[in-house]
């Protein structure tokens, strides 16, 4: 049979149910894979095996005394390095961070470990999540499985490549822009961003609070939602985190899209977008129409200029989140001679120059006698962009678009351009400022053989749409490939 | 300063004494090992998130209703941001522009003159940790190393802003004191300034009558209210005599020095920093509907000023009520021995008077004592029947205080209750007056001034307990029998 690391969760937990495999099979398997892997792609920053194994026998011995957690039971998943782990180092991809390992475990790691997944590790990222490439690590970029000259996206482009090559079965992410569903696009597998405040935030590295997400990563649109329903829920530490009843998610995989009204997004269709990533976006709109959706177009005029109201707020949210590290506690110290000059150095050396760019700016939109010109009028074009989505939603269920206006571009194409590089968020932005779930599913290969993903977006607390959609977008895009470094005969020895 | 006026606005900050803190559920305990009150989120650790603590949201309701503030419908958090390491996340959550309470009022009393105070708001934040430095001055510029205790962060504090309505240091001091005590009376902090967990910072401006404000400055470090009062006396004279000199008023802060009885510059306006506010996204608005409002006001205890008037008018001295009510626990007994039917003047000054006295010279409280209502009463009512001289009460109450035991009890094994029955003093009124035959002419002739000379003898003869009051009645009648 393949190997084990190309399950996907559902087969692996059914394998480790029927007695085929075990859960500690499996995590040797998906050891084995990234032993192979890891040199070419850098995914994680932190990989331990022994634990890992110990957290695999640990679940098969559980699951033999009858405690079985679920699907994730036993499942080798990752985690985006900017998740706190108890007692595992947690740097967010910064060089201020090298070195510290936290206290305490973020929720949704202990929503994990109550269920016995097993964690393999954790994995590269942009500098406190700020980018689209994952060049912006401290550590050193991680590269895209189909092509190792290029980049997996960013800012969760370690937990995307390692999901992409089986170096992981499934992997948690973050969202702030974009950065669970870009990389999801360019490396050719599923990605979604939930509602804000549905999966609690305590335990992330915040980059902004009012828009950073956290959400799952797999191979499947099935295995994403499972994961997605093992993080979710009501969190007493987070204060923005939902009260309400989670709402459905998974229920309606298999129901297909008849009669639902899908809204095409008029700005996010044309300009801007490639060639065959609109083509390819253009045939899924075609096939959904013929699978029974009532397929229209529809206008969100403030998504314009969304991209630049979020790079306000995202920065100026992200200047005061990123105040703390300054030598005085925990992580990088660089000593001066006085108290200030410590903290101005330590932040000199430990933060990176895109860090150190989006600090600047957003110090500057919140400074007196500009609030207003920025951070204020931000915050006005973000309400629009809510009112936008609410007229929208008045009309179709779901709205779709390209999640990346390009597949994956070459290292160091867009390094030094931000603007370029801020470009990459265009289609994915305007979820994170209505706080409305998203998510990205591969479709299809360009002619560089470089995956196209598309995008489904939906009101606030209707995943299941979202879903319902995202099943029959995977039924009906039949994409099966699998970069060839994930396939055994090309690997190296 | 004949033709100058003194503005003064006063910023006050009370630490609450909740059970846990501000954003996290780490205790508020006072003189705790350094750093073994903290979790991750008082030590603004990486992915930590603040969570808001519903008894501190109550408490600051609860003095925002005494100040008869409007409690603000949709009030939110924001962040003030500034880098000091005793700030663990190099920002603050405190609050901007839409406070938890505005607009409220304190009347005081000060020379005597009523003054109403306006409150501009009332609002939360969270306090710093503190910084000790390693040098001889204690100041951080000199220090060889620094240490951090993080204890205090995150405990709540509650800003109370005053309008500019106070004229003058008598009237500051009356201000800090009646806020102090309306604080105290709604069990949210004890609010003592020599603890730290009251605070006050007074704005000083002067100007000419019927001028403009003047420039203001700040001044800081006051830790008693004496303190407060000469610093902004000291201020104001500074201020008029600069202006006096030809010279102008900074926009500065100023630190006071109680010992040199002075004000000096700690930093000006240009040097104050931008704090970037912005609203705190790890919070939501919080929303105090009607029903909570009108929980809060129902709430409310009976406040310091409404409850000296009160006590005052039941005939107790008005010094004496405020003294009561200022320790409350004495004002609490007070009411309590009143309305088991306790002659409320008397007991007013037993409170008021000794029992205050036998507090300071044992260095005790009232809680500490054996001190009952029930005592007291039994007292007035021995008192009302002269059994007890007013004397011998006062003798009996320092006993009781002690806890030797009730006053009957207590008057009877010392031998202290008074003769009042006529029979039993009759025959020492005649054998008195029977010795002082000349005494009694003069009574005889309508001379009635050699009264208080035979009580006087009677109460000798008796050991002082016989009841001057009757002894006075039964001479009075054998004379003019006679
Ligand atoms: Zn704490």
């Amino acid at each position: 049979m393949s190997d084990l690391a190309d399950l996907t969760v559902s087969e692996a937990a059914s394998s480790i149910r029927r007695g085929e495999a075990t859960s500690l099979e499996i995590t040797n398997a998906v050891i084995a894979r990234a032993g192979v892997t890891e040199s070419h792609l850098h995914a994680y920053l932190t990989f331990d095996q022994d634990a890992a194994r110990a957290a695999a026998q640990a679940a098969d011995a559980a699951l033999a005394a009858g405690d079985d957690g679920g699907l994730f039971h036993g499942i080798p998943i990752a985690l985006k390095d900017n998740m706190t782990t108890r007692g595992t180092e947690t740097t967010a991809g910064s060089k201020i961070l090298s070195g510290y390992v936290p206290p305490y475990n973020a929720t949704v790691v202990r929503r994990l470990q109550d269920r016995h997944a097993v964690i393999l590790g954790k994995t590269n990222l942009d500098e406190f999540a700020m980018g689209s490439s994952t060049e912006n690590s401290a550590y050193g970029p991680t590269r895209n499985p189909w092509d190792t000259d290029r980049v997996p996206g960013g800012s969760s482009g370690g937990s995307a490549a390692a999901v992409a090559v089986g170096s992981a079965l499934a992997a948690l992410g973050s969202d702030t822009g974009g950065s669970i569903r870009q990389p999801a696009s360019l490396c050719g597998i599923v990605g979604v961003k939930p509602t804000y405040g549905l999966v609690s935030r305590y335990g992330l590295i915040a980059f902004a609070s009012s828009l950073d997400q956290i959400g799952p990563f797999a191979r499947t649109v099935g295995d994403t939602a499972a994961l997605l329903e093992v993080i979710v829920g009501h969190d007493i530490h987070d204060a923005t985190s939902y009260r309400g009843d989670v709402p459905p998610i998974s229920t309606a995989l298999e129901t297909g899209v008849a009669g639902m009204r899908i809204g095409v997004v008029k700005e996010l269709s044309g300009e801007g977008i490639d060639d065959e990533v609109a083509a390819a976006c253009r045939a899924m709109y075609e096939k959904l129409a013929a699978a029974g959706a009532e397929v229209t177009e529809v206008s969100l005029p403030a998504s314009e200029t969304a991209l630049s109201a979020y790079y306000l707020i995202a920065p100026a949210e992200a200047s005061a989140n990123l105040a703390r590290f300054d030598g005085v506690r925990y992580g990088l110290r660089v000593d001066g001679d006085t108290t200030e000059e410590m903290m101005a150095r330590t932040r000199a050396e430990g933060f990176g120059p895109e860090v150190a760019r989006r600090i600047l700016l957003g110090t500057y939109a919140l400074s007196a006698g500009y609030y207003d010109a920025f951070y204020g009028q931000a915050q006005k074009v973000r309400t629009l962009v809510r009112r936008d989505f609410a007229a929208a939603y008045e009309k179709v269920d779901v709205l779709v678009s390209p999640t990346s206006p390009t597949t994956a571009f070459p290292i160091g194409e867009r390094t030094a351009d931000p603007l370029s590089m801020y470009y990459a968020d265009v289609c994915t932005i305007a979820s994170n400022l209505a706080g409305d779930p998203s998510g990205s599913i591969p479709i299809a290969l360009d002619s560089a053989a470089l995956p196209i993903g598309f995008q489904i977006m939906a009101p606030a607390l209707h995943e299941e749409q979202l879903f319902r959609v995202a099943a029959e977008v995977e039924r009906l895009a039949e994409f099966r490939q699998r970069p060839e470094l994930a396939t055994s005969e090309v690997r190296p020895a | 300063m004949s033709g100058w006026e003194a503005v003064i606005g006063i910023e006050t900050h009370v630490e609450l004494q909740t059970e846990s803190k501000m954003f996290c559920g780490c205790p508020v305990r006072f003189g705790a090992e350094p750093n073994t009150t903290v979790c991750p989120v008082c030590l603004g650790l990486p992915g930590a998130l603040p969570v808001p603590n519903e008894e501190a949201i109550e408490r600051i309701l609860r003095i925002g209703a005494a100040f008869e503030c409007t409690l603000v419908e949709g009030s939110l958090f924001h962040r003030k941001n500034y880098f000091y390491p005793d700030l663990p996340k190099n920002y603050q959550i405190t609050q901007y522009d839409l406070p938890f309470c505005i607009d409220g009022h304190l009347d005081i009393e000060a020379d005597g003159e009523e003054v109403r105070v306006g409150i501009t708001r009332v609002h939360m934040e969270e306090d710093t940790g503190k910084s000790i430095h390693g040098s001889e001055t204690g100041r951080i510029h000199d220090a060889e190393y620094s240490l951090l205790d993080f204890n205090r962060s995150g405990v709540p504090l509650v800003e109370i802003v005053s309008e500019p309505d106070i004229r003058t240091p008598e009237q500051a001091r009356a201000y800090a004191a009646e806020l102090q005590r309306v604080v105290r009376s709604l069990g949210v902090s004890d609010a003592r300034l020599e603890e730290g967990s009251v605070r006050f910072d007074a704005n000083i401006s002067v100007r000419r009558a019927g001028d403009d404000f003047g420039t203001r400055a700040e001044v800081k470090n006051m830790n008693s209210l004496r303190s407060l009062q000469r610093a902004i006396a000291y201020e104001i004279d500074r201020q008029i005599a600069l202006i006096e000199s030809g010279s102008e008023v900074v926009q500065e802060t100023r630190h006071w020095d109680e010992g040199s009885g002075k004000t000096s510059s700690m930093r000006s306006k240009e040097e104050s920093e931008d704090y970037r506010y912005f609203q705190e996204p790890d919070l939501v608005p919080l929303h105090v509907d009607q029903t909570w409002r009108d929980r809060v006001f129902a709430g409310l205890p009976e406040l310091p000023a409404v409850r000296r008037h009160r006590i005052a008018a039941t005939g107790v001295d008005r010094q004496a009520a405020a003294v009561m009510v200022e320790a409350g626990d004495l004002a609490d007994l007070f009411d309590e021995a009143v309305s088991l039917g306790s002659e409320a003047r008397t007991v007013g000054n037993w409170l008021s008077g000794d029992v205050v006295a036998y507090l300071r010279r044992n260095e005790t409280t009232l809680a500490d004592t054996h001190l009952q209502a029930e005592h007291l009463q039994e007292l007035a009512v021995m008192v009302g029947e002269g059994a007890l001289s007013s004397t011998a009460a006062k003798d009996v109450l320092a006993r009781v205080l002690a806890g030797e035991g009730s006053p009957r009890a207590i008057a009877e094994q010392h031998d202290l209750l008074q003769i009042s029955d006529t029979g039993a003093l009759e025959a020492e009124v005649e054998a008195v007056l029977a010795d002082n035959p000349d005494v009694l002419a003069k009574l005889q002739s309508g001379d009635l001034k050699p009264i208080g000379f035979l009580v006087g003898q009677v109460m000798r003869a008796t050991g002082g307990k016989a009841d001057p009051k009757v002894v006075s009645e039964l001479i009075r009648n054998k004379a003019t029998a006679g």
